[in-house]
């Protein structure tokens, strides 16, 4: 049956033509291509390299989080990128968080919890602006699915500082970018070669220590990504297979008609 | 068989006492049992019932999600995130309500489609048509409003531009769009009503569905011929014969979907909403959901504001009447060699919409929005009723079995009522 076929076709042409036209419509302005940076949470089988997040983690609590919050994450989320519970307990502890009011209405700080919120490094934005020359520093819990790239983006931003081109007018406290939006950030060059000591012995180039965090800020904006891409997985395959069976029932059904 | 109660046939008792009492299951048999269907539907006959899928899942997920969602300024964006990282498979639900709005507008689309191409919406479905309408109108409020629900930026900024289209009305607009955001910008009272209506229109949507299904039963199907079902010879009982092509169909469609939602979930979403929304700061593009950019580029086509607005309006509008601007008897654009170009060009046309839309305001998109604006209204305004009059349809085949079974189904075996062949 011929006449079946067509429009079978016609209809997936239509369906990539609307997956194509969508993401392509929104690109739009002026372009900054990113590098081509490979990350172990590439494609349909990627999975977060737990070294590499451990590595990226630490990059964060050492640099980062003195600017940065992560409201979204707790301490003990850290069991699924493979901390002990005994690293977990030591890494909440090692801040003070505060709590209360206790039984005489006071509030008190005491030594975080596996189950505390990560700390938040300023009480308000007010507080972040005062301290970063009028700039806030963005919550990044899930800025790795705020900006299109994602960690390719967040590696490009963190190793794209360079000296500005010839007539490029730099704003008061701004500094140059090659991958930021207008190419001005607030952001001092935060990473600095060596600037923390890696337990395995990896060297801290700058480059790997952005690899490392934007690996660890994937992991963040997409805890769910592993078992999301396993499950998936499995159930494509699975409706695969019915489908072929489910095409044969109805050939079958159908072959008694003419 | 005592007075009042309903002759059934079923033989099983408890379901011949319920059945006797409430025809439920007769019912069910007559119009998905039984039912006669011409034999041939093509694949595109598929996306009814795959309309109806995506509307079910939609409800579905949606309870669930809002059980965790909060509809509070202060709250909304976390909550969608906490629902994503601390409910058990809260990802899974976002992802596939999110998703599926999207499956469901291609899904309609498409049937939408499927009509205008084999002509569905000529007389006697012209009702069964405007409900669908009426239910793509339905879907297309429920979706904005949905969007605004994570509260990121481009919901924050999509419902204040889109909200503020009716400002442009004179006089009353300012009342209208205050009123429509319960206050004097997009703020908390906006998101609760949102969220409210969010939850109420996919129910008053499967209403419509049951009347749009209701007219279907009455009327019977259109067919790829356009031709009507002369007799039995023509027609096949929808049960087995459609439920198992439907399920083919079903198997792609899950399949697609699983895809996105395992695989992209955000592709089709824009990473802007992923930052929270803040009044303070207006993204560089603000774009709405794919499914609406062929009419934000019909808006954006006019310099003026109300003009747009009356334009984009006027777009969807154009759908209600649409059969009555065809004046054509022959249904199936397969016998209309000249309208089946104007309409592929539709077709073609409402891509570059699609695109056009999600692009800045600037050359040389503008001027391609106009053109193609141009040829949207010029289709159903001009086109399509000048093809209606001058336009030399192909033969229509005597009857669907004698078109499409090998040995033409034999000798035409009259229904009572069939009508004589109406040929142009
Ligand atoms: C001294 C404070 C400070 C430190 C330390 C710091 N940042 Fe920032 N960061 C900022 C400020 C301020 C901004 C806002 C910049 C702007 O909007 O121009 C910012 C912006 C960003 C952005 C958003 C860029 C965009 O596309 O909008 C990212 C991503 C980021 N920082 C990542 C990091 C990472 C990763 C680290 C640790 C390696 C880090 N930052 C360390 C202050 C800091
Ligand atoms: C929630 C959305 C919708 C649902 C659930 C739905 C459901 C259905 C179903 C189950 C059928 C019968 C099966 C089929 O012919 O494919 C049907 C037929 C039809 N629908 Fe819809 N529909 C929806 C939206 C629309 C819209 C938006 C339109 C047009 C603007 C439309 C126009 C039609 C027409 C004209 C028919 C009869 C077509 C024929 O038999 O040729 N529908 N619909």
């Amino acid at each position: 049956m011929r006449m079946l076929k067509a429009p079978m076709l016609t209809a997936m042409a239509l369906l990539g033509a609307v997956a194509l036209a969508a993401p392509a419509a929104r690109a739009a302005g002026d372009e900054i291509h990113l590098p081509a940076t490979g990350f172990s949470s590439d494609g349909i089988f990627g999975t977060f390299d737990r070294a590499s997040v451990q590595r990226g983690f630490q990059v964060y609590r050492e640099v980062c989080a003195s600017c940065h919050s992560m409201n979204l994450l707790s301490y003990r989320n850290l069991r699924d990128i493979g901390l002990t519970e005994e690293q977990v307990r030591a890494v909440a502890a090692d801040v003070q968080v505060p709590d209360g009011p206790n039984d005489e209405g006071q509030m008190f700080e005491r030594p975080g919890r596996p189950s505390d919120r990560f700390r938040r490094p300023f009480a308000n934005a007010a507080a972040a602006r005062a301290a970063n020359n009028g700039a806030l520093p963005p919550d990044l819990s899930v800025i790795a699915k705020a900006r299109e790239g994602g960690p390719r983006y967040l590696h490009a931003l963190l190793t794209g500082y360079a000296d500005p081109p010839a007539g490029f007018v730099l704003g008061e406290g701004m500094h140059y970018n090659r991958y930021f939006p207008g190419h001005q950030i607030a952001m001092a060059p935060p990473l600095n070669p060596d600037q923390v000591e890696f337990a395995d012995h990896t060297p801290a180039t700058v480059d790997q220590m952005a690899r490392d965090v934007a690996l660890f800020l994937h992991w963040t904006a997409e805890p769910e990504l592993e078992q999301r891409r396993q499950m998936g997985i499995k159930i494509v395959l699975f409706l695969g297979v019915l489908g072929v069976l489910v095409y044969g029932v109805k050939r079958r059904i159908w072959a008694d008609l003419h | 068989m005592s007075i009042g109660l309903h002759n059934s046939e079923f033989k099983n008792p408890v379901i011949r006492w319920v059945d006797s009492r409430l025809p439920l299951f007769t019912m069910m048999q007559k119009e998905y049992g039984t039912f006669p269907t011409p034999r041939n539907f093509n694949y595109f006959w598929n996306f009814g019932a795959l309309a109806i899928v995506s509307l079910m899942i939609m409800i579905l997920t949606g309870v669930f999600l809002s059980m965790n969602y909060t509809a509070h300024t202060g709250y909304a964006f976390d909550s969608v995130e906490r629902i994503m990282r601390d409910v058990n498979y809260g990802w899974l639900l976002r992802y596939v309500h999110a998703n599926g709005a999207s499956m469901f507008f291609i899904v309609v689309y498409i049937h939408i489609w499927r009509g205008m191409y084999y002509g569905s919406y000529k007389a006697p479905r012209e009702l069964l048509w405007m409900l669908g309408v009426v239910i793509f109108l339905l879907m297309m409020a429920t979706a904005f409003m949905g969007y605004v629900l994570p509260w990121g930026q481009m919901s924050f900024w999509g419902a204040t531009v889109i909200t503020n289209l009716f400002s442009a009305f004179p006089l009353v607009g300012g009342h209208i769009v205050t009123w429509l955001w319960g206050g004097f910008s997009v703020d908390n009272p906006t998101l609760n009503r949102f969220f409210s209506l969010h939850y109420l229109l996919p129910f008053v949507i499967a209403g419509v569905v049951f009347l749009h299904i209701a007219a279907l039963h009455v009327t019977g199907s259109n067919n790829p011929l356009g031709i009507d079902p002369k007799g039995p010879q023509d027609t096949i009982p929808f049960h087995p014969y459609y439920t198992s092509k439907d399920s083919v169909g079903l198997m792609v469609y899950f399949i697609v979907f699983a895809v996105l939602v395992f695989f992209v979930p955000n592709m089709l979403g824009h990473a802007d909403n992923y930052i929270p929304a803040n009044p303070m700061v207006t993204p560089t593009h603000i774009v709405p959901e794919w499914y609406f950019l062929p009419y934000y580029a019909i808006l954006r086509a006019v310099p003026d504001k109300l003009g747009g607005v009356l334009l984009m309006f006027g777009s969807i509008a154009l759908l209600f009447v649409l059969p009555w601007l065809d004046g054509s008897p022959v249904r199936s654009m397969r016998f209309r060699p000249l309208s089946r170009i104007a309409f592929l060009l539709f077709t073609v046309n409402f891509f570059v919409l699609l695109y056009v839309g999600g692009k800045p305001a600037e050359e040389p998109f503008v001027t391609i929005s106009r053109f193609s604006t141009a040829y949207y209204f010029a289709y159903f305004l001009v086109i399509l009723p000048l093809l209606g009059r001058i336009e030399r349809p192909l033969p229509l085949p005597e009857s669907i079995a004698r078109a499409v079974l090998p040995r033409g189904g034999g000798p035409i075996r009259m229904a009572a009522t069939a009508k004589p062949m109406e040929k142009a």
